[in-house]
Formats: structure tokens, C-alpha cells, sequence
């Protein structure tokens, strides 16, 4: 089962003199559940936006499915199967959830202007499937009942459910999620871990920023450390438990 | 409750129809004939609208330039259709003409705007809609191109198979026009209403409400963008090239920021990105300041004297309009029921 989905390789980027992140590299194999931890300004979402396409590397590479993707735009990204959701949940507010899903449609779909106007056959059966699509995946998620709510009025953990939706509709292979449980209680974490099994099962590779220790140490298969913009540590949960360094960078130096 | 009776609709748009094919001659009973000219550029001004929601309403692009691409379809229109250059082509040429050509201006102007947003990219589009209306004053000399400032006269009236409008055949020529544009208002309607319910509506709507997030849906969002400025463009454009046949004449004045502003009143005051609103919004806002011209008439009534001149008066009673319906209505006379929803949230203190 060890097959290379995604390659970072010596990933460095630089605001002005900042060096957010300096020579990072990590593989991840499909079908594995990876987590990206770190302190607060380790460079995790810099990581995130430079694999998702908003951030190009000032050097580096990246390879999907062996395919050399750095510098590629967002849009791009999504279309070679890379999704993602936001660290401050990014919907589109006054939308329906389920325009909202069905907007995640786009990139698999194709009818344009004359579709839309003359609604023929195929434009009229792909808008159908569309719909479809949307309604299937707001019930996987487990917000079906809000199918017709406003993005903005859904509940904080349903504003994450219905982002999380949103990206399985591009069809992922890889599905990055930023601090998907930031704020929710116990209940709402499990669920969600219950959540990402299922994806997982269905074939997505999940990448995930977090900083719930338990859901990390329990869900995820590897894990990678970050602090100040470099890989301090990798390896599964139990090595990177035990690992000086880590322990170092979150608690300190004990004297 | 939200079922529809099927035949209830049809009587409703049924008795809709009738009363817009009856609506010249019952101003024209009621008001006079000037009414019914009035009528004419409402309708003329509900495809600017519609136009425009396109960019702004829709796409979330504030452009204040919009009259630019009327006064495209008005100009290419009155040059390949007037004694001006001699150049006499039919109607059913030049309106499309104008309307590709305005929608070609669409990506002249979206192109380098694409990086802007807010008040960035008004200013950009105001500097277009001002170089365009400057070129048609400017462009009569080396070679006569645009008439200058005197603009082009005696343009060819529009005419449909061989039928000019602005012949009193069956009814008065204002009625034949207003026929014209009534149909042509529809075209833009129902493609308007099946764009907005389609996949490119639905992603001119990601980019308005998140930029970003809308890239990472895999949208393109450079090509829908242009796609939005060149849509909206065109339908400009076609107002453009039937205000030309219908006015006969045209000249830079009528092309001011003045104009562009005004357009975009009507969509906000009637409801941003809901059909029915804009539409509301660009009849009203056509009629209201011909109706303050009545202001003088009532004060006579009343007072017995004119105190204020209507002419003063009538821009002050519209601006103060303006300012109560965004004070009381922040949404829109006729909002979208989504953005009702939205903007009730705002105002009931959701922290």
C-alpha cells in the first residue's frame, strides 16, 4: 500500500526577510490519515497554502502522483485533486449550504454559457447530477437537514461540516483540512474523527493541521512536527510522543 | 405553503402579459404620449441594470464605468448605421455589432483589473468609463470618426425586416419601440434568470463572497471574471445600439459618470443580484425624477405660487429619496429572499 501521493521536496518560502518555512520535505502514501502539528507560527498553513497553490516556494518542489505541480494556481490544484478547507472557516456566507456544495462541483463539471441559456439535454442532466451530488454529500457529512440555510446561520461545527462537504465535492485524492476541530467540545470531536474514518475508508488521503493532541495521536498514521518553519521531527504517533525535540518545542527546556 | 398552483402562475403571468402589451396605451390615456417615451427608456435602462447586476450584482465587481459600454453600442451603432461616414447597415447587423464589441470592451477593461477589488477597481473603471467618453468627444479630428462633441445626427432608425419603427403604421412610433425593447428586455431577463441558476452563476457568486475559496473549487477565476465583465458588457452594448436607433442622434454628454452612477443606483436601491429588484429598481428610478419635474405644477396647486424651482427642488426630493431607502431598506426595496434572510441576521445583534 505504500505508494507516494504527495512529495514536498526542500520547500522553502520567504516573506520579505522572513523565512516562513526553510527546506521542508515529507511524502505521504495514499490512503494514509498524516498530520501536520506544531506550535503556534510553526509555518503549517504557510505549508498548506504553498501545497494548495495560493502560496508559490521560493524553492522546492512538489510532486502529485509523480507529476511536478509547484508554482501551479489554486484552481489548478483543485483540479489535479487537492482540496482543502480554511483555518477560519471559509464559506461562501450567503449562499445556501447546498449552493455551497454545489459550487465545489465546478471544477468536475463543464457547461458554460450556452449550456446555462439554452438548457439542453446534457447541461439540464449534468445540473441534475450536480444537485444530486450536492444533496448526497450534505447527508454524508450529517448536515442534510440544513440543506436550504444560509451558510452564515449554520451553527459554528455545521459552518466546518458543510466546508469539509464543499471540498469532497471537487473529488479529491488528497484532502487538506486546517484545524478542522479547532473549537468544538468532546462529542463534536469524535464525530468528527468517526468523519474522517469514513473519508479515509472511501479512498481520500487526508492531511490535517491540529492541535487536539488525543484526535491526532489517535487518527493519524504519521505525523510530521514543524517549529519555526522546520521539520523538527516525523514518524508515527508513538516516535514523535517520545521525541526529545518535540517535547522540547512545546514545552520548553527543562534545565 | 411554498407550492406553487400551476395554474395560478399561468393566470398570473398570463394577466402579466396583457397588462405590458396594454401599459402604452394605458399611459398614454392616463399620462399623455411623453409618458410613453418615458416608458421606452425605462425599458432601455432595465437591460443597462441588468447588465450591470451581472458585474456588480452577481460577480461582486464594482464598476463605475458601465456607461462606457452603452455608449459603445450607441457609438458603433450610429457610425455603420448614419450619413455620418455613409455607411448604411441594416438593424439586425449593427445591434449585434454593438453588442459583440461592447462585450470585447468587457475584456479590454477586465483584463488589467483583474488583480483589484472594492474601491481599487471602482476607481480603475471609473479612469475607463471617463478615457472612453473623452475619445468620442476628441475623435473627430485627424479623421472624423465620432462627431466630436456635436456626436452623430440623423442615425438610421431601427428597423425590423424592412419595417421602420419609427413609422406610424398601426400605432404611434413611441408604441412600436416600446414593443421592440419590451422584447428584447425579456431576452435579457430569461438569459439573466438562466444564468444566474447555473453553474457560471453560481460561480460568479463564489468569487463575490470569497475569492480565495472560490480558487480552491477548482474555479478559474480570471476566465469567469472576464466572462462577468464581458456578459454584462454586451448586454450594455445592445442598450447601447437600440438607444442610437431609437434617439437618432447621440453625443458624448449622454455618457457621463453621471449616467454610471445612476445605473448603479438602481441595482442597489432595488435589490443587489435579484432580478425582480433591478428591474424595479431601473423603472423607478427612470420615472421618479420625470415625475419631480411635476413638483412645480403641485406647489402651483397648493401654494398657488412656485416657491422653489422645480428643477432645484426635483434632484434634492430624489437624493433624499436615495439616502432614506439605504437608511430604512439597506438591502433593497425588493430583495432576493436569501439576502433578506441575511441581512435580518445582521440587524437582530448576531454579535
Amino acid at each position: 500500500m505504500s505508494e507516494k501521493l504527495l512529495e514536498i521536496n526542500h520547500i522553502s518560502k520567504q516573506f520579505g526577510g522572513i523565512s516562513a518555512l526553510t527546506d521542508v520535505s515529507l511524502e505521504i502514501q495514499r490512503g494514509e490519515i498524516y498530520a501536520l502539528i506544531g506550535p503556534n507560527g510553526a509555518g503549517k498553513t504557510s505549508l498548506f497554502n504553498v501545497i494548495t497553490g495560493i502560496y508559490t516556494p521560493n524553492s522546492g518542489e512538489i510532486l502529485l502522483n509523480g507529476q511536478a505541480m509547484t508554482g501551479k494556481a489554486p484552481h489548478e490544484m483543485a483540479n489535479a485533486g487537492v482540496a482543502r478547507t480554511f483555518q477560519n472557516i471559509r464559506l461562501f456566507p450567503s449562499m445556501s449550504a447546498l449552493e455551497n456544495v454545489m459550487v465545489g462541483r465546478h471544477c468536475r463539471t463543464s457547461a458554460g454559457v450556452i449550456g446555462a441559456v439554452f438548457k439542453h439535454p446534457k447541461a439540464k442532466a449534468e445540473e441534475l447530477a450536480i444537485t444530486n451530488r450536492a444533496k448526497e454529500l450534505l447527508e454524508y457529512v450529517g448536515i442534510a437537514k440544513h440543506t436550504n440555510t444560509v451558510a452564515r446561520n449554520l451553527s459554528y461545527g455545521d459552518q466546518r461540516r458543510l466546508e469539509i462537504a464543499r471540498a469532497l465535492a471537487t473529488e479529491p485524492v488528497l484532502l487538506a483540512l486546517d484545524e478542522p476541530a479547532a473549537g468544538m467540545n468532546h462529542t463534536e470531536t469524535n464525530s468528527l474523527e468517526d468523519l474522517f474514518r469514513k473519508i479515509r475508508a472511501d479512498g481520500v488521503t487526508l492531511l490535517l493541521i491540529e492541535h487536539d493532541v488525543k484526535l491526532v495521536m489517535g487518527l493519524c498514521d504519521r505525523i510530521t512536527v514543524l517549529n519555526f518553519g522546520k521539520k523538527i521531527a516525523e514518524g508515527t504517533p508513538e516516535v514523535i510522543k517520545n521525541h526529545p525535540e518535540v517535547i522540547e518545542a512545546y514545552l520548553g527546556v527543562s534545565v | 405553503m411554498t407550492k406553487s398552483n400551476p395554474t395560478l402562475k399561468i393566470i398570473l403571468y398570463l394577466s402579466l402579459g396583457i397588462f405590458l402589451l396594454a401599459l402604452p396605451y394605458l399611459t398614454d390615456f392616463a399620462l399623455g404620449r411623453i409618458w410613453v417615451r418615458i416608458l421606452d427608456f425605462s425599458l432601455l435602462y432595465i437591460m443597462l441594470a441588468l447588465g450591470l447586476n451581472i458585474v456588480v450584482g452577481f460577480a461582486g465587481l464594482l464598476d463605475l464605468g458601465f456607461v462606457a459600454f452603452f455608449a459603445v453600442g450607441a457609438y458603433s451603432y450610429a457610425i455603420l448605421g448614419s450619413p455620418h461616414l455613409g455607411i448604411h447597415l441594416p438593424s439586425w447587423l449593427l445591434l449585434p455589432i454593438g453588442t459583440v464589441l461592447a462585450g470585447f470592451f468587457g475584456i479590454l477593461l477586465g483584463t488589467p483589473t483583474l488583480k483589484l477589488r472594492g474601491d481599487y477597481l471602482a476607481i480603475v473603471t471609473l479612469g475607463f468609463g471617463e478615457i472612453i467618453r473623452i475619445f468620442l468627444n476628441n475623435l473627430n479630428a485627424p479623421y472624423n470618426i465620432t462627431g466630436g462633441p456635436q456626436g452623430i445626427n440623423l442615425i438610421d432608425p431601427l428597423s425590423i425586416g424592412g419595417f421602420e419603427l419609427s413609422k406610424e403604421v398601426w400605432f404611434p412610433a413611441v408604441y412600436n419601440y416600446y414593443y421592440c425593447f419590451l422584447l428584447f428586455v425579456l431576452l435579457i431577463i430569461f438569459v439573466t434568470h438562466r444564468l444566474q441558476y447555473s453553474r457560471i452563476g453560481r460561480a460568479w457568486v463564489a468569487i463575490r463572497e470569497d475569492e480565495i475559496a472560490a480558487q480552491a473549487m477548482g474555479i478559474n477565476t480570471r476566465n469567469i471574471k472576464l466572462l462577468a465583465f464581458s456578459m454584462g458588457a454586451s448586454f450594455g452594448g445592445l442598450g447601447g445600439g437600440l438607444f442610437a436607433g431609437f434617439q437618432g442622434f447621440v453625443s458624448p454628454e449622454s455618457f457621463n459618470l453621471m449616467e454610471s452612477v445612476m445605473i448603479l443606483c438602481m441595482i442597489v436601491l432595488g435589490g443587489m443580484g435579484h432580478i425582480p429588484g433591478v428591474i424595479f429598481g431601473a423603472v423607478l428610478l427612470t420615472v421618479l425624477p420625470e415625475a419631480l419635474r411635476y413638483l412645480g405644477d403641485l406647489q402651483n396647486h397648493v401654494f398657488g405660487k412656485i416657491f422653489v424651482d422645480p428643477a432645484d427642488l426635483r434632484m434634492l426630493v430624489f437624493g433624499l429619496a436615495l439616502i432614506l431607502v439605504m437608511l430604512l431598506r439597506p438591502a433593497g426595496l425588493w430583495p432576493s429572499p436569501l439576502r433578506k434572510q441575511e441581512f435580518a441576521t445582521v440587524e437582530s445583534g448576531d454579535e
